[in-house]
């Protein structure tokens, strides 16, 4: 009896998140189709894998034919903040929660199921977690699926337009933490001559996009880290 | 082959989320890799949009306009969907003033 009140206060939480994924994965739809994805095998990439960024690059990668290896290390990469999320979960999980469980509920682990998560005040439960989680996910696969149905229907105008929607995502992400921090600034404009450097420069834009994307990371958050310290480290 | 590349990606995605969340249960103390951790998504978000994001419409030009918009409400922490849809508007706009 205890557990309904957790679980629906993880679907009421969940309900701006599932509305916005619809939205950007409608998106992710029309650019599957675009690259000759059909919409049931793009909305199995999207319930499998239920990460904006990471699917954006592999239909890249796919697209230009990448190897196995590029792809594997461009999700890791791109990724990589996942397991941070999922590091910083740990410390607030309920106790009682096992190692299965611990398992089911790292599966919906993306940035802003994360934000909510991280934000709560009380301990989160296998319920809460569950309530959070299933509803953004089928919203992302629903999404995915009308999104590439509607390929074939939408005006070249309007899937023109539509094809900034994925960056104008990761530009939302990125944007606040440039604002709060002038390390988060550090690292993005080192980032962005990078990956220009990689775009435009001879001899350097020989190198895969894959490992463009993972070499312009590693070096920017590297360097960065070099410098500047987190909040929680000033704060001491 | 598209579908090995979304199981292969499945299973990278997934594990990179599962296995901090099962193995460590105590934090992580290296300085350093805490802060490579952290500047991550930031670092690789910024390379995978820009300047691949100038060539992601029918025009360069409703491309930076688009751009331009999603940075200044990005900057005033505008949710996602809102950052996201106000681009694609502005795009559609531009593209339409240009008779494309």
């Amino acid at each position: 009896m205890k557990k309904m009140p957790e679980f629906r206060e993880g679907l009421k939480d969940s309900l701006p998140i599932a509305i916005g994924y619809f939205s950007v994965s409608f998106t992710f739809g029309i650019m599957a189709a675009s690259v000759g994805i059909s919409p049931l095998t793009a909305g199995m990439m999207s319930l499998l894998n239920v990460t904006s960024a990471g699917q954006f690059a592999g239909l890249t990668l796919f697209a230009s034919s990448a190897t196995y290896l590029e792809l594997v290390l461009t999700q890791i990469v791109i990724n990589l903040r996942y397991a941070l999320m999922s590091l910083t979960l740990t410390q607030k999980l309920s106790e009682k929660m096992r190692t299965p469980q611990r398992m089911i509920v790292s599966y919906g682990v993306t940035d802003e199921i994360f934000a909510v998560a991280a934000t709560r005040e009380k301990p989160l439960t296998l319920s809460y977690m569950l309530g959070l989680e299933w509803f953004p996910i089928i919203s992302w696969m629903t999404g995915t699926i009308c999104g590439g149905v509607a390929n074939n229907m939408l005006p070249a105008s309007v899937q023109s337009a539509l094809g900034i929607a994925l960056y104008g995502m990761f530009i939302a992400i990125v944007l606040p933490g440039v604002e709060e921090q002038k390390s988060v600034l550090f690292v993005s404009v080192v980032a962005l001559a990078l990956s220009c450097m990689f775009t435009y420069v001879p001899v350097l834009n020989k190198i895969s996009a894959g490992f463009a994307i993972i070499l312009c990371t590693l070096i920017a958050a590297g360097l960065t880290a070099a410098f500047f310290p987190l909040k929680e480290e000033q704060a001491l | 082959m598209m579908i090995k590349y979304i199981f292969l990606m499945a299973i990278t995605t997934y594990l990179i989320r599962m296995l901090p969340l099962t193995l460590f249960q105590k934090e992580i103390k290296n300085k350093y890799i805490k802060r490579v951790l952290y500047y991550t998504p930031y670092a690789c978000l910024t390379a995978m949009t820009v300047p691949a994001i100038f060539y992601s419409t029918s025009s360069v030009l409703s491309a930076l306009a688009g751009f331009a918009v999603a940075l200044v409400l990005g900057y005033q922490k505008k949710s996602l969907p809102k950052v996201a849809i106000f681009a694609c508007v502005t795009v559609f706009l531009v593209e339409r003033l240009m008779g494309l």
